[in-house]
C-alpha cells in the first residue's frame, strides 16, 4: 500500500531533483559550460508547459465526457507549430530583434510603446491566468487526496487547504529564486527552462508508462482496448461541428497568445533556427501525449465505480491495480505539470506586472530624485519578486474561494477564450501597417468585456455577479443581452458561443477602429518594422541625440542595469565611437541600443519613457523621421554647401592674387621712383655745381656768360625746390597735417587760372570748355583744387600725343556734387597702369620728361581732403580723369 | 566553379525553397481541413465511431508532424520571404 509518507517523500526529492537541476543549468551557463542548453531539444520539451496538469487529469475526464473532441485542444497547437513559416517565425524574429519581455510588451511595443495597451494586456491576463494558476493547485491537491483515500494506513486525511498552500510557496520560492536571477527578463532562464524540459519529459513517459499499463495490462492489448472503446458510452463519434472547430481555433489562439506560452516560445527563444525541430518535434509530442488518453477514459469509464472522479482516471486506475510506483510516477507527472505551468505563467505574468504596472507607477512617483547606482534595478526585482508571489497567492485565494468544484475543462477553456482576445491586436500587429493603437485599444476592451460577460461571469454560476434573472432575461430586461444569447443567438454551445461573439466583435471594433484612426509617428515607425521584420532588420534612427547628455542617461542606465553593466555598455559604445572614456556621443544609434538594453530589464514602454524623459519630449517627429530616412537629401545639402565655400575661397584668392600684383607693381615703381629721383636731384645738381665751378675759377668771363651761368644755376635750383616742394607737399597731405583755406568762388574762374598756369598758352594743346555750364560756384579751399586742375591740364599737355592734342573739359552738376571731367584726345592709360597711376612714384611713359610721379598722387590727397574724389575714366576717347567734389564743402578730413 | 553555371545552380536551389515556402504555408490549410473530415461522418447507421475517428486523426496527426519534419530540414527561419538566397545562411 502506497503510504502518504512515501509519496510525500518522493515528492520532496523530485523537488529537491528540480532545484538541483536549475542551480546546475544556471552554473553551467554561467561558466559557459551550457551549449547543450541551447540545444533545438530543449526549447521543444520547454514548449510543453502547454500541457498542464489540465492536460494530464483533464483530457481523459474531457474524453470520458464527449469522447474524441478533446484531442481539438492539442490540433490547434499542432497546426500554429506546422504553420510556423505564416506567424511563428515572425513572432520569434520580432521578439528578438525588439527585444520584446512578454506579450503585453510586444502589444505595446507595436502600437507606439503605449503603457495604457500594456495595462490592459496585463490586466487581462492575469484574469485569465489567475484561473488557471488554481486549477493546478487544484490538481495537485485532489491527486494527493486520491492517493489519501487508498491509504488505509493513514489516520488523518489531509487538509486539501494545507497541501495546496505548501505546493504555493514552494513553486513562488522557486520562481523567484530562479526566474529573477538577472533583471532582464529578455535574458534566457536557463536554470528554469532546464527544470522545465526535465519535466516535460517525466510527465510524457508518466502519461505512456499509465498508458502502456491500461492497454497492455488492464485491457488485454490493442483488440482488447478497441473492444471496450467501442462498448463504452463514448462510442459514438457524436461531435458537434461548431465546438470541433471552435475548439481548435481557440486553442491555436490560445498557444499564441498565452502569456507562459510566449515567455518560453519568443522570449526564452535562444535560437530562431530552433524552431525548425519545434515545428516537428512539439506536434510529435502533443500526439503522444494524447495517444493514450481514449483509452485509458474507456477503460476508466469500463472499470471503476459509477461517480468516480473521471479527471483523476490516470492516477486512481494504477492505484485500484496495486501498481503503487507507477501511480507515483503518474502522481509526479501530474505534479510536474502543475509546478511547470505555475513557474513559468507566474515569471511571465510577474515581468508584465512589474514592467507595466508597478515600474511606472514607482517612477512617477519618485520623479527620478533617488539616484542612488543601481536602485531602479532593486525597484525592478522586487517588484517582479512581489508580483511571483502576487500572482501565485491569488491563485490560491481563487482555489480557496472557488473551493475547488468545478470540473477542470470548463475553467481551462474559459481562460483560452480569455487570452485569446489577444490574437487580432496581435496578429493585425505583425501583418497590417494599418492597425493603429486606438483600434487594438478598442478591439481589446470589447473583446474582453464580450468574454468576461458571456463567459468568464456566467462560469461562477448564478450568483451576485450575474443573478438568475440576469441569465433568464438579460442586462437590465434585454433579452438580447443575455449572456448565453447574445443577440439572441439561441441554444448555442456557451464557449462557442462566446468564442464567436468577442472575436467577432473584437476582430470587427479593431479593424473598423485602425481604419478611422491615425497612427502617430512611433506607431507607424514601430508598425513598419514588425510587418516588414524580414525585410529590414536593422532598424531606422528614432532618437535625436544632441540635446541629451551623455552623463545623465549613464546616471539612469546605472539606476536600471547596475553601475557595471551600464558602465561597460557605455564604455563599449565609446569605443566604437572611437572616444575615449565612459561618455559615447548620444548618437541616434547609441541611443536606440541603449533604449534596446533597458527595455530587456523595464520593457519597452517605461524604458522609452525614461529615455524621452532625459533626451527631451517627443523625440520623433514625422520631420525627424523624414531627415533620418532621407539621409542623401542631407548628403546634397552638405555637397552644395562645401561647393559654396569653395567658390568664395576661389573668390578671395581671386582678391589675394589682385593685391599681390598691385603690390608688386608699386615696389617696382618705387625703385623707378628711387633711380629717377636720385636722376632728377643730381641732374640739377651736376649742373649747378658745374656752372658755378666755372663761374669760380674762370677770372675773364664776360658778363653776358656770367648772367647766362647764373640763370641756369637760379633755374636748376628752381626745379630742385619745386621736386622738394611737392615731396614735402604729399607728405604734409598724407600726413593729414594740411590746413585748408575756404573761399568761394566761380568754377570757370578757377579752371581759367588753372588754364594760365599749365602753360596751355605756349604749346599746341586745345582746351575745348563750356562755359555756360562752368558757372558754378564752390565753396572750397580754391588753391588747392586749382592745383589738382593745373596738374591734370599740365598732364594732358605733356602726356597727350593727339594730333592735334585737345583737352576737353566738361562740368556737370548732380546730387549736390559737381563734377569736372578732363578728357584728352591721346591713346589713353593702358588697362594695366590704371590701377597704380594714382600710387605715389607712379609715372607713365619713363621716356618722357615730366615730374617726380609725385601729381596725380597729390591730387587725389587733396581731393581726399576736400571731401572729393579724382579718379581714371575709362572707356572715353583718351585719357580721362574725373574730379568729383562736394558745392559746399563739408568738414571731411578734420 | 564556372561563371555561368553558378546562377543557375543557385536560381534553381532558390526556385526550390520558394516551392518549399509555398508547401509550409499551404501544410497547416491541409491539415485543417483534413482535420474536419470526421465531421462529415455523422448520422447513419454505418457511421465510423470513435475508435475509427481516433486512427484516423492519430494517422493524419503523424503524416503531418513528418511532412513537417521534411519541410522545416530544408528551410531555415532566418529565410526572407521573398528571396530565398537571402538571409543568414551562406
Amino acid at each position: 500500500m502506497a503510504t502518504l509518507n512515501v509519496l510525500v517523500l518522493v515528492c520532496v526529492l523530485y523537488v529537491v531533483l528540480l532545484f538541483v537541476v536549475a542551480f546546475g543549468a544556471d552554473r553551467a551557463a554561467a561558466q559557459g559550460r551550457g551549449s547543450w542548453l541551447g540545444s533545438p531539444l530543449v526549447y521543444t520539451l520547454s514548449l510543453s508547459i502547454y500541457c498542464t496538469a489540465w492536460t494530464f487529469y483533464g483530457a481523459v475526464g474531457f474524453a470520458a465526457r464527449s469522447g474524441l473532441e478533446f484531442v481539438t485542444i492539442y490540433l490547434g497547437p499542432t497546426l500554429v507549430m506546422i504553420g510556423w513559416w505564416w506567424t511563428l517565425r515572425r513572432l520569434v524574429r520580432v521578439g528578438r530583434s525588439q527585444r520584446i519581455t512578454s506579450i503585453a510588451d510586444l502589444i505595446s511595443s507595436r502600437y507606439g510603446k503605449s503603457n495604457l495597451l500594456a495595462v490592459l494586456v496585463t490586466v487581462l491576463a492575469v484574469i485569465g491566468t489567475t484561473p488557471y494558476i488554481a486549477l493546478q493547485l487544484q490538481s495537485v491537491t485532489l491527486s494527493f487526496a486520491a492517493f489519501a483515500e487508498t491509504d488505509l494506513a493513514a489516520t488523518t486525511m489531509p487538509d486539501m487547504q494545507s497541501t495546496a498552500l505548501w505546493v504555493a510557496m514552494g513553486l513562488t520560492l522557486f520562481t523567484i529564486l530562479f526566474g529573477t536571477r538577472n533583471l532582464d527578463a529578455n535574458e534566457r532562464h536557463h536554470g528554469v527552462v532546464m527544470a522545465i524540459a526535465m519535466e516535460a519529459v517525466v510527465k510524457l513517459c508518466a502519461l505512456l508508462a499509465v498508458g502502456i499499463f491500461v492497454v497492455w495490462g488492464l485491457a488485454g492489448g490493442i483488440a482488447g482496448t478497441l473492444e471496450r472503446i467501442e462498448a463504452s458510452s463514448i462510442a459514438r463519434f457524436e461531435v458537434s461541428g461548431p465546438r470541433w472547430v471552435g475548439l481548435t481555433m481557440v486553442s491555436a489562439a490560445a498557444f499564441l497568445c498565452l502569456p507562459r506560452m510566449f515567455q518560453v516560445m519568443v522570449v526564452e527563444n535562444e535560437n530562431e533556427d530552433h524552431l525548425r525541430t519545434a515545428v516537428w518535434a512539439f506536434p510529435a509530442y502533443l500526439m503522444l501525449m494524447s495517444l493514450f488518453v481514449i483509452p485509458i477514459a474507456a477503460v476508466g469509464l469500463d472499470m471503476m465505480p459509477d461517480g468516480a472522479n473521471p479527471d483523476l482516471f490516470v492516477l486512481t486506475l494504477p492505484l485500484m491495480d496495486g501498481r503503487d510506483g507507477l501511480a507515483i510516477l503518474s502522481f509526479l507527472g501530474g505534479f510536474s505539470s502543475a509546478t511547470s505551468m505555475v513557474i513559468v505563467a507566474a515569471i511571465a505574468l510577474s515581468t508584465m506586472v512589474s514592467n507595466h504596472v508597478v515600474m511606472p507607477i514607482w517612477l512617477h512617483f519618485s520623479g527620478g530624485a533617488a539616484m542612488v547606482s543601481g536602485d531602479v534595478r532593486h525597484v525592478a526585482l522586487l517588484a517582479r519578486r512581489l508580483s511571483i508571489a502576487g500572482v501565485v497567492l491569488l491563485g490560491y485565494l481563487y482555489f480557496r474561494l472557488s473551493g475547488g468544484g468545478t470540473a477542470l475543462a470548463a475553467i481551462g477553456l474559459i481562460a483560452f477564450v480569455g487570452v485569446a482576445q489577444f490574437l487580432p491586436a496581435l496578429m493585425g500587429g505583425l501583418f497590417w501597417r494599418g492597425a493603429t493603437k486606438t483600434g487594438a485599444l478598442l478591439g481589446l476592451s470589447v473583446g474582453a468585456a464580450v468574454w468576461l460577460y458571456c463567459l468568464f461571469l456566467p462560469s461562477f454560476g448564478p450568483s451576485l455577479i450575474l443573478p438568475q434573472p440576469v441569465f433568464d432575461n438579460g442586462l437590465w430586461g434585454l433579452t438580447w443581452l443575455r449572456p448565453y444569447a447574445l443577440f439572441g443567438a439561441e441554444e448555442m454551445d456557451p464557449v462557442v458561443h462566446a468564442v464567436m461573439w468577442s472575436m467577432l466583435l473584437n476582430t470587427g471594433v479593431f479593424v473598423i477602429g485602425s481604419l478611422l484612426s491615425f497612427p502617430q509617428p512611433l506607431e507607424r515607425l514601430q508598425g513598419a518594422q514588425f510587418v516588414n521584420v524580414f525585410d529590414h532588420s536593422g532598424t531606422p534612427g528614432g532618437w535625436t541625440g544632441g540635446m541629451a547628455q551623455s552623463e545623465d542617461l549613464l546616471i539612469m542606465s546605472q539606476r536600471i542595469m547596475g553601475a557595471r553593466e551600464a558602465q561597460a555598455l557605455f564604455a563599449q559604445a565609446a569605443q566604437r565611437q572611437g572616444v575615449a572614456g565612459y561618455l559615447p556621443e548620444p548618437s541616434p544609434g547609441f541611443l536606440q541600443e541603449l533604449e534596446r538594453a533597458l527595455s530587456g530589464s523595464v520593457g519597452a514602454a517605461t524604458a522609452h519613457a525614461m529615455i524621452s524623459q532625459i533626451v527631451g519630449g517627443a523625440a520623433v517627429s514625422v520631420e525627424d523621421l523624414m531627415a533620418v530616412a532621407d539621409e542623401t537629401a542631407q548628403i546634397m545639402e552638405y555637397s552644395s554647401q562645401l561647393e559654396a565655400k569653395s567658390q568664395e575661397l576661389a573668390r578671395t584668392a581671386r582678391q589675394l592674387r589682385q593685391a599681390n600684383e598691385k603690390l608688386t607693381q608699386i615696389s617696382v615703381q618705387k625703385d623707378g621712383f628711387l633711380s629717377q629721383i636720385s636722376h632728377e636731384l643730381r641732374t640739377p645738381m651736376t649742373s649747378i655745381r658745374a656752372f658755378s665751378e666755372i663761374l669760380r675759377d674762370t677770372g675773364d668771363l664776360t658778363a653776358d656768360e656770367q648772367s647766362k651761368y647764373a640763370s641756369i644755376i637760379h633755374d636748376e635750383a628752381v626745379r630742385l625746390t619745386r621736386l622738394l616742394d611737392d615731396l614735402l607737399d604729399l607728405s604734409v597731405l598724407e600726413n593729414g597735417q594740411v590746413v585748408l583755406n575756404t573761399q568761394t568762388g566761380l568754377l570757370s574762374d578757377l579752371l581759367d587760372r588753372a588754364e594760365r598756369a599749365a602753360g596751355v598758352n605756349n604749346s599746341g594743346l586745345t582746351v575745348a570748355r563750356d562755359r555756360g555750364a562752368e558757372a558754378v560756384e564752390l565753396t572750397s579751399d580754391l588753391d588747392r583744387l586749382a592745383q589738382v586742375f593745373i596738374n591734370l591740364i599740365a598732364n594732358a599737355r605733356k602726356y597727350c600725343d593727339g594730333a592735334p592734342p585737345v583737352l576737353t573739359i566738361r562740368v556737370s552738376v548732380a546730387d549736390g556734387h559737381v563734377v569736372v571731367d578732363f578728357t584728352d584726345n591721346g591713346s589713353g592709360i593702358p588697362p594695366e597702369k590704371q590701377a597704380v597711376i594714382f600710387e605715389k612714384f607712379s609715372r607713365i611713359g619713363e621716356t618722357k620728361a615730366g615730374g617726380a610721379g609725385l601729381g596725380l598722387a597729390i591730387c587725389r590727397e587733396i581731393m581726399a581732403r576736400l571731401g572729393g574724389s579724382v579718379s581714371y575714366l575709362p572707356g572715353q576717347t583718351g585719357a580721362a580723369f574725373r574730379v568729383s567734389l562736394p558745392q559746399a564743402r563739408r568738414m571731411a578730413a578734420q | 566553379m564556372s561563371p555561368e553555371r553558378g546562377p543557375v545552380f543557385l536560381a534553381r536551389r532558390t526556385y526550390r525553397r520558394r516551392r518549399l515556402a509555398d508547401a509550409a504555408r499551404l501544410l497547416p490549410v491541409l491539415g485543417g481541413v483534413l482535420f474536419c473530415v470526421p465531421l462529415l461522418w455523422k448520422g447513419g447507421e454505418r457511421a465510423p465511431g470513435t475508435a475509427e475517428a481516433m486512427l484516423y486523426v492519430f494517422g493524419l496527426w503523424a503524416v503531418l508532424v513528418a511532412i513537417s519534419g521534411v519541410i522545416s530540414r530544408h528551410l531555415r527561419a532566418g529565410d526572407s520571404e521573398e528571396d530565398g538566397t537571402s538571409g543568414e545562411e551562406g
